[in-house]
């Protein structure tokens, strides 16, 4: 919505205040609009979080929908979010909060309550959601009666225990009293679209209860304010046709690794965003690879299918518009009824056979491995939506004003004796020239976002390409002249070809604003030597900055990387603080619930 | 300053010293923060001072320049990496370690190979920092350092390598070390730094000074009539007086040098001063107080004019010759006779009169490295695992298998040619030719030299052959900046980097290596330079006198003028 045509009736705020603002916007150019959206934002999410009592909070007086999530690879969280938005498109009050970061003292005010959680490993639930988890099947936990919840999972179905934390998630809801007004969803990796019917479903049942409740209490529920002020028209289902202007590898020649820096032009877009965000990212399919499947299965490439309400070439189709690199078990599934191959069949009943089979190749060595008589139409429905990626972005807007910067890991594996790409990524790097268009929506993200006092010192732990967001928050706290002080922990294989702007990282120590750097280059010597190693070596410090109040962040690799340094952070807490582990553990638990530990792993 | 500097009188005494006097003022003897350096894991690379001072230290910071455009893109910082100059005085390097640093090179160096050098020893090129302590250490595990093979300071001696008078070369040699010896720092920095040696405190550099010596410094002990070391390239040369096949003193040479300045008419390549005669007792104290007076009267404030050679033009010979022998308390006697005839190493077999036989190996640029054809590394190494004798590094980048007993020169001969390190295809004019390192890896280079070498000796082996004359040679010799390295400028066709492809074309020295050549063509290339040599060589083929040589004969064709007072005639 255009600002001049806002009016108080249509915002939370009063006329005054509209014409205050309209008057202040007439005076910013873009880039200073953009720059205020995002301080706006960043302004709104402190103060609600130190609990300020800002017009959002006394206005919303009666019980939200509170929805939490729990999740590993973002799948959760990305079904949380949708859930929410689409609980505000119905004008009901939401809170969106990561288990993570929940306070469990706040379970005894809740009325309504989502849970969407992801089961990890052999059914552990995430990292977020342990606490949680374990607080809920504790002697702790409080009656939940009248509490009414409903339980979405995400998993995997070649795992065993399939959905398993979601599953327990809702047997001790129910178990402390909560009705479950709505059926659990166990979904599988390809869970788009069963996740958004069973969005739509659970809000028809919460609807009139949270509708009732809040009229009941008379309230405003005012919106405006809990979603990014500058919410761009552009979104994962209208994406921006930005410009690529800069693909630039960024390891050496010897590297073992290939990075690319990415710079992506919004101009004409009003999409902003800030440190901590990220971007999705449309790519095409490698048609060489497309044509090589469509000549395996005889099919015409200009055989017409319909996917929705659209009809378009078969060969456009798996080029735009289809999932033909990430496998997931649902293709499998799917593909092996629609040409009754019995080897396949026979492989979808095993489960685990079923993981080990997809973990090994894309939808394309499915497809080629098993060519087979298929209509072009039932292709296609074998195959879910392509979705769009997504990257932390690697920029301030304080900096780069209309660009967005993204670092992006090629994913490349040999196999079948040929090489194979990650979907996107693969495009990135070496299909899509310089100049093209691509697809691209901003993502924000509230639970990554660098103090909003300035004095703050921040510890950045950032390994491989999870150096973005770092770089991101390193020209934010440049531009914005934050004094406080910065330490950035990096590491990859060798110093000389890994060295992630590296020229950039020595010219934030050469200027002051990176206080320290640690690195850690695994196989520049013969003992193996990672970031939570460095942090161990500096565990005194590392602890004195958290005790000044700093803040700590860890972006990259979910699995192995964030838990390790975790671990680190427990062993530093326990050697430096004198605490047991269970004081530890709460210590952290402190730092999650003051915001001060925050994580975009993945 | 230290106190025993005297300010060159000559100069404005307001005149700001060179930045390079304060950097070693404020070293702490050499020093510096290398320390820090090594710990700051950010770079590859040396800060600041410590930049400069590892030299003192053997080591210059160089990367990889063919790379540095993608590396900027990538926004990586330049491939930052050490090359090292061992001292080696003489040149003499034993099995067992040749064994060590064929290993490092092997497994710790980018470029792994060993690089012979004009300075008669080797370099390694491309060891990474985290790598260069232990490359310290590993060669001090074998009674090797690099100790002030750069800088400014008296760098590695250089000693005749003939293999033939075997006693006589003993002896030089070991004048060779010793002179060494007597003028090194005598501050602990490099056993501190890099041996995890104990940390002491130094107060004084009694011979070269608290400042070190004003720019670089070049000793050589020479046994006539072979002048490889190239006396004329050096600040300081003891020729050999040789009775009746022992030493007995030395000619003392001094102020040679090569270097200049490209456009800067103050700077010249120069030859030495003949001093006069010493006996043998005399040897330290001469070499102790030439070094002094450079060290005092050389030029602190213009580093281009700061080597011997311009304080002996600026002072006059006579008034240095005159400050050393009071200082040494010693006259130089007459000069006593001796002549050069040659430059070259004798390739193959010789016999020395101990009966020991040694072969001389031409390598390529002095590069040893495994090649996909000839696996010269290779060869070495199996020759040094069986070999009894020793290893001499040549002036000329060759190698000698020095001290074979006659039973074992067939097994290494046999090695040697199955591994490409005697290949009979190679023409004198190959084995006469010369070049530095130059890029990727020097800093300095403005052209290529090694790596063009061989296809420009092809090239002028065929107008060689053209005219009749494949069996003939011309001292040919290209470097890629005007620094002197590989002594261009005693060649009698002598190529010095411009720019990428372009090159100033000197005409004029001879096979002795006792005459500065002159400018003929300046900033050309190929295209230029071939046709115009093609003309010359045909000339010269068509009018020389007998056994005139290329460089002698464009001197008596007046194609260029003689260069007899560098000072005056160089640049005219």
């Amino acid at each position: 919505m255009l600002l001049s045509q806002l009016s108080a009736a249509a915002s939370p705020l009063t006329q005054e205040q509209v014409q205050k603002l309209q008057g202040l916007v007439a005076e910013l150019n873009p880039i200073q609009q953009a720059w205020v959206s995002g301080y706006l934002a960043a302004n709104a999410n402190t103060a609600s979080l130190a609990g300020n009592v800002g017009a959002t909070a006394s206005a919303v007086e009666a019980a939200p929908l509170t929805i939490l999530y729990g999740s590993q690879t973002g799948n959760a969280k990305s079904v949380a979010s949708q859930l929410k938005s689409q609980a505000e498109a119905r004008g009901l009050s939401v809170n969106l909060v990561n288990m993570a970061d929940y306070k469990t003292s706040a379970l005894k005010k809740e009325k309504f309550l989502a849970i969407a959680v992801s089961t990890y490993g052999e059914g552990e639930p995430p990292e977020d959601a342990e606490a949680l988890h374990a607080f809920l099947g504790s002697k702790k936990a409080p009656k939940l009666e009248g509490v009414k919840v409903a339980v979405i999972g995400l998993g995997d179905t070649s795992y065993e225990f399939f959905c398993q934390t979601a599953k327990d998630f809702e047997q001790r809801l129910t178990k402390l009293g909560a009705d479950v007004v709505y059926q659990r969803a166990d979904l599988d990796v390809d869970y788009e679209e069963q996740a958004t019917q069973w969005i739509a479903g659970a809000l028809d049942v919460f609807e009139p209860d949270l509708k009732a409740q809040q009229q009941s209490q008379n309230n405003v529920v005012s919106m405006g304010l809990s979603a990014p002020v500058a919410q761009s028209q552009y979104t994962k289902q209208n994406p921006f046709a930005a410009e690529l202007s800069v693909v630039q590898k960024i390891t050496g020649r010897d590297s073992t690794k290939d990075v690319r820096h990415i710079e992506i032009s919004l101009e004409g877009s009003d999409i902003t965003y800030l440190p901590g965000d990220s971007l999705g990212v449309y790519f095409l399919n490698d048609e060489v690879l497309v044509d090589k499947v469509l000549a395996a299965l005889e099919i015409d490439p200009e055989t017409s299918v319909k996917i929705g309400s659209e009809t378009l070439s078969v060969r456009t189709a798996l080029i735009e518009k289809l999932e033909l690199t990430q496998s997931y078990p649902g293709f499998v599934e799917k593909y092996a009824q629609a040409t009754n191959n019995p080897q396949l069949l026979v492989l979808v009943e095993d489960k685990a056979a079923l993981r080990e089979y997809i973990e090994a190749r894309q939808i394309f060595d499915v497809i080629l491995q098993n060519p087979a008589k298929i209509a072009a139409q039932t292709l296609v429905e074998c195959a879910r939506k392509l979705q769009a990626r997504l990257y932390s972005i690697a920029s301030s807007q304080a900096e780069v004003e209309d660009e967005v910067h993204l670092t992006v890991g090629l994913v490349e594996f040999d196999a079948f004796g040929e090489k194979h790409f990650g979907g996107c990524s693969g495009y990135l790097a070496n299909r899509a020239e310089e100049g093209v268009k691509v697809k691209v929506f901003s993502e924000h993200n509230d639970n990554f976002r660098l103090p909003a006092n300035d004095e703050t010192p921040v510890i950045m732990v950032g390994p491989g390409t999870g150096i973005a967001p770092f770089r991101a928050f390193l020209q934010e706290r440049d531009a914005r002249e934050a004094s406080g002080d910065n330490w950035l922990f990096f590491g990859n294989p060798h110093f000389t070809q890994d060295f992630l702007y590296q020229v950039e990282i020595q010219g934030y120590v050469k200027s002051g604003l990176l206080n320290k750097v640690d690195l850690a280059f695994s196989r520049d010597q013969a003992q193996k030597i990672y970031v939570q190693d460095r942090l161990r070596e500096q565990g005194a410090e590392v602890f004195a900055w958290l005790e000044k109040g700093a803040h700590f962040y860890v972006c990259g690799d979910a699995n192995r990387m964030a838990k390790d340094v975790h671990q680190a952070l427990i062993d530093i807490v326990k050697a430096h603080g004198g605490k047991d582990d269970e004081q530890a553990e709460q210590y952290l638990k402190d730092l999650r619930s003051q915001n001060r530990y925050q994580k975009d792993v993945y | 300053m230290s106190t025993d500097y005297k300010p060159n009188s000559k100069l404005d005494p307001n005149a700001k010293f060179a930045d390079n006097e304060r950097l070693k003022t404020q070293s702490n003897f050499l020093r510096g923060t290398i320390e820090a350096d090594l710990k700051d894991q950010l770079t590859g690379g040396f800060t600041a001072d410590n930049f400069q001072l590892i030299r003192f230290h053997g080591m210059y910071q160089q990367d990889d320049r063919d790379i540095r455009p993608e590396r900027s893109k990538q926004k990586l910082e330049p491939l930052h990496n050490v090359m090292l100059r061992a001292r080696m005085p003489g040149g003499i390097i034993k099995p067992q370690q040749w064994l060590a640093i064929d290993k490092f090179a092997q497994e710790k160096s980018m470029y792994g190979s060993i690089r012979l050098t004009t300075r008669q020893t080797f370099q390694f090129h491309g060891v990474l920092k985290p790598n260069i302590k232990e490359m310290h250490q590993m060669l001090n595990s074998v009674g090797i350092d690099s100790i002030a093979t750069a800088g400014d300071v008296n760098r590695n001696v250089l000693c005749t390598t003939n293999p033939v008078e075997s006693e006589l070369h003993q002896e030089a040699y070991e004048w060779a070390t010793k002179i060494s010896e007597h003028l090194l720092p005598h501050t602990k920095a490099y056993a501190e730094i890099w041996l995890n040696g104990e940390k002491t405190e130094t107060t004084e550099e009694p011979i070269l000074g608290s400042t070190y010596l004003p720019r670089k410094f070049k000793t050589t002990v020479t046994i006539p009539p072979n002048n490889e070391v190239d006396v004329h390239a050096n600040d300081l040369n003891f020729v050999a007086i040789a009775d009746n096949g022992k030493l007995v003193g030395f000619n003392v040479l001094v102020g040679g040098g090569l270097a200049m300045t490209h456009g800067d008419v103050s700077t010249y390549p120069r030859k030495a001063d003949d001093f006069g005669f010493i006996p043998l007792e005399h040897t330290l104290k001469i070499a102790e107080h030439v070094v002094s007076v450079q060290r005092d009267w050389g030029n602190r404030v213009n580093r281009k004019n700061a080597k011997t050679k311009y304080t002996l033009d600026a002072f006059g010979a006579d008034a240095f010759k005159a400050e050393v022998e009071k200082r040494a308390g010693v006259k130089f006697e007459d000069s006593r006779a001796y002549e050069f005839t040659h430059r070259g190493d004798r390739f193959g077999w010789v016999e020395g009169i101990d009966g020991k036989h040694h072969l001389t190996l031409f390598i390529e640029n002095g590069r040893i490295l495994d090649y996909p054809d000839k696996l010269l590394k290779t060869g070495c190494r199996k020759i040094a695992e069986i070999h009894q004798g020793d290893f001499r590094m040549t002036a000329n980048q060759n190698l000698i298998i020095a001290g074979v007993p006659a039973e074992q020169k067939v097994v290494i001969e046999q090695i040697a040619r199955e591994h490409g390190l005697i290949n009979d295809a190679h023409t004198n004019q190959r084995k006469n030719s010369m070049a530095c390192v130059a890029l990727p890896t020097c800093p300095l280079a403005m052209a290529e030299a090694e790596r063009y070498l061989p296809d420009l000796v092809t090239q002028v082996e065929g107008l060689l052959e053209k005219h009749g004359v494949a069996d003939d040679n011309i001292i040919l010799r290209v470097v890629g900046c005007p620094n002197g390295c590989g002594r261009a400028m005693l060649a009698e066709v002598g190529l010095v980097g411009k720019g990428l492809g372009k090159y100033n074309v000197y005409l004029g020295g001879n096979r002795q290596g006792t005459r500065v050549p002159k400018l003929y063509l300046e900033n050309v290339g190929e295209d230029v330079y071939l046709p115009a040599l093609d003309e010359l060589i045909g000339q010269w083929v068509s009018e020389r006198q007998a056994d005139e040589c290329f460089g002698d004969f464009v001197i008596r064709k007046g194609i260029v003028a003689e260069v007899k007072v560098s000072k005056t005639d160089f640049h005219a």
